[in-house]
């Protein structure tokens, strides 16, 4: 393949690396106009998204991005998610004192991060993805500086990453090791029949960096200090995109590289996924704090997606996929949410916060319900139709076990969800709110009508392009 | 038989050395522990035929990255002391921990040492060639297999740079910077002010 040929496939990448060092400069020319900054940053997201959309199938440098159906359905969905950051983001720092025009830029860099690990096809470029996106996230987390939390969330956040890829980094360098090469597919050719103890030694590592990522259980213990410490619109972001990133490099290394071993990880994605629901649907029952609850409801929500992709399966692929791209509507909605709410200037954190909610903010209240309900997985919200999808695959692929427990934490979860619609709807009142910003509601809003009824026509168009993407994993 | 004692000695420096930056009493002395790993450990690269990559252990890591360890010990007042005084509390566990790594990496190299390498395996070639030397054999892939790696490997770097610019620069306010702009552009007319006194009377102001 020829270089131009190799570029051309990497156009997204090169729209966002150039966009972003543009912006880079002309912010620091001009540090006050933020606006300019963020509006071009929102241009370059979806101009990679459309160029993305318009890729051809392929691999280029070496097997170091790969191009498929499975990447474009990825990367589409988290340059879009990536879009709606920004303008929920930078007005709320911005009322916070804090005028960075280094906030869009940051995102426009996890974005690509987080493109390459979508279409990584070398244990190289997963790892570079998923530092570049990782680094961003950990600035991200503390770009509050002046807030004593949100600086403890971006430490915490950033040991236990380093931690993790740490981890990463032994599993991919004794993979190299044992199958000499660290492109998906020579790794595929060496554990064809069967893996040896060294690769499987390693691909146990991999997985639990990985695992790290996604914050599945046991893996889970920055996520709830960090939800609840970084800036909520922060937290919008990095509960939704990368953890679609990390869910789709997840099955692109073990459906890519390790199809030969399939039993082996099948059963560490069912354990993980098991205590992921379980640790989320308990844990999250004696939390007061909406963030820190949220951060249980989506360690629990991790372990659906990963029992879909543990049934190893095309189907099982295609759920996880699914399941991944509605939650990530639910979540980014949810934080919408709370970043529109304060209360005498004060974020509304906690449960009691929202008592009787729904007299001065209907709409808001509105939204929250719907987000909550579909989190429970209530037909006919987002939420059913994806655990629907996790739960059919897992059920064909003869998990019946996993899948019976992963619908008793789903029952356990909807205590949690129904408390805070109860407190919503029938509780009396603290105080009057504060008039809730434009933005963030808009967004709020139009997340909500997506989660229900738009999602009803949503899902005959997502559906077979979920199921190209799982097919181009070739399982 | 030179390159096996050279070996066996810089092998075993690296090894004392790397012990003692962690058993080191001063953070000074770890440092400086650390950069004789460093040199040890270059050394070994180049008795392996890599001298490229040993000039560069020698130039980043000895040059750059050990002076600035030692300038952070240095400038930062960290009571090491303090820091060590769980050491024994945590000793047990420590040990424990580090005995289960060396079980399963003995299990590992077990492992590699009946059944080899995985069968199918693709053996990377180190050297294209014999008369190719090693910077022109990186030189080679740098820019064109790898180039998509180096480049995302350079953002990296840029994101650092970024976070620890936006976490801790602060603009005070009050602080009077040369503008050479504004230097250039004075002219006679902005610069000065020409006032008629009469005698016996000061300027007001």
């Amino acid at each position: 393949m020829t270089f131009s040929a190799d570029l051309s496939l990497a156009i997204p990448e090169l729209i966002l690396a150039v966009g972003a060092l543009v912006l880079l400069v002309g912010g620091a020319f001009s540090p006050r106009s933020t606006f300019a900054v963020s509006a071009a940053a929102v241009v370059a997201l979806l101009g990679a998204a459309v160029a993305t959309a318009t890729l051809p199938v392929g691999t280029a440098f070496a097997g170091g991005l790969i191009s498929d159906a499975a990447a474009t359905f990825a990367k589409v969905a988290i340059y879009v998610a990536s879009a709606v950051a920004i303008p929920l983001g930078q007005p709320w720092f911005e009322r916070r004192g804090v005028k960075n025009f280094e906030f869009p830029v940051l995102i426009l860099l996890a974005a690509l991060g987080m493109g390459m690990m979508a279409s990584s096809g070398d244990l190289i470029s997963l790892y570079v993805g998923v530092e570049l996106q990782s680094l961003a996230l950990y600035v991200l987390a503390a770009m509050h500086r002046d807030n004593a939390k949100a600086s403890e969330a971006g430490l915490k956040y950033f040991v236990l990453g380093a931690l993790s890829s740490g981890l990463l980094l032994y599993g991919a360098s004794l993979i190299y090791g044992f199958a000499g090469s660290t492109t998906y597919a020579d790794i595929a050719v060496a554990v064809q029949g069967g893996a040896e103890t060294g690769v499987l030694f390693g691909l146990v590592f991999l997985m639990c960096g990985l695992a790290f990522k996604v914050s599945a259980a046991p893996f889970h213990m920055w996520t709830p200090d960090v939800y609840e410490g970084a800036p909520t619109p922060v937290v919008a972001f990095f509960a939704a995109a990368p953890k679609l990133a990390a869910m789709v490099l997840f099955a692109r290394v073990l459906a890519e590289g390790f199809a030969g071993a399939i039993e082996q990880w099948s059963q560490v994605l069912v354990a993980l996924g098991l205590i992921s629901v379980a640790v989320g649907a308990f844990a999250g029952l004696v939390q007061k704090n909406l963030k820190r609850l949220w951060a249980y409801s989506s360690i629990a929500n991790v372990g659906y997606a990963l029992l879909g992709l543990a049934s190893g399966t095309e189907a099982g692929i295609q759920a996880m996929l699914m399941f991944m791209v509605l939650y990530m509507v639910d979540v980014t909605g949810f934080f919408a949410c709370l970043s529109a709410l304060s209360r005498g200037g004060r974020s509304m954190e906690t449960m009691d916060d929202m008592a009787g909610l729904w007299r001065e903010r209907p709409w808001l209240s509105l939204a929250m319900t719907v987000f909550a309900l579909s989190a429970l997985g209530l037909p006919p919200f987002s939420g059913f139709w994806a655990k629907y999808y996790v739960f059919k695959a897992a059920l064909d692929a003869g998990l019946w076990g996993p899948a019976v427990i992963g619908l008793v934490g789903s029952v356990v979860a909807a205590f949690y969800y129904l408390r805070l619609i109860k407190v919503m709807w029938f509780d009396a009142s603290p105080g009057q709110t504060d008039k809730p910003p434009a933005e963030a509601g808009a967004i709020a809003i139009g997340l909500a009508v997506f989660a229900f009824p738009v999602v009803l026509i949503a899902l005959t168009w997502l559906d077979p392009l979920a199921t190209r993407a799982a097919q181009a994993f070739g399982l | 038989m030179i390159q096996i004692i050279a070996f066996y000695l810089m092998a075993a420096v690296t090894l004392v050395s790397g012990f003692c930056v962690v058993s080191a009493r001063n953070p000074v002395h770890s440092v400086l522990w650390l950069i004789l790993a460093f040199f040890s450990a270059a050394g070994l690269f180049v008795l392996m035929g890599a001298e490229f990559l040993a000039m560069l252990l020698v130039v980043v890591y000895v040059g750059a990255v050990a002076v600035l360890f030692l300038f952070v010990v240095m400038m930062l007042d960290v009571d090491f002391a303090a820091l060590r005084q769980g050491f024994a509390r945590y000793m047990p566990v420590g040990l424990l921990i580090a005995a289960f790594l060396a079980a399963e990496m003995i299990l590992v190299s077990y492992a590699v040492a009946t059944n080899g390498a995985a069968k199918d395996a693709v053996l990377p070639v180190a050297n294209g060639g014999s008369d190719v030397t090693n910077a022109e054999a990186i030189g080679r892939v740098l820019y064109t297999d790898y180039v998509y790696f180096f480049q995302a490997a350079g953002l990296v770097l840029l994101v650092a740079m970024i976070g620890a610019i936006v976490l801790t620069l602060r603009h005070k306010p009050g602080v009077r910077r040369q503008v050479i702009m504004d230097q250039v552009l004075r002219s006679p007319k902005t610069g000065m002010r020409i006032v008629q006194l009469k005698p016996g009377e000061g300027m007001d102001q």
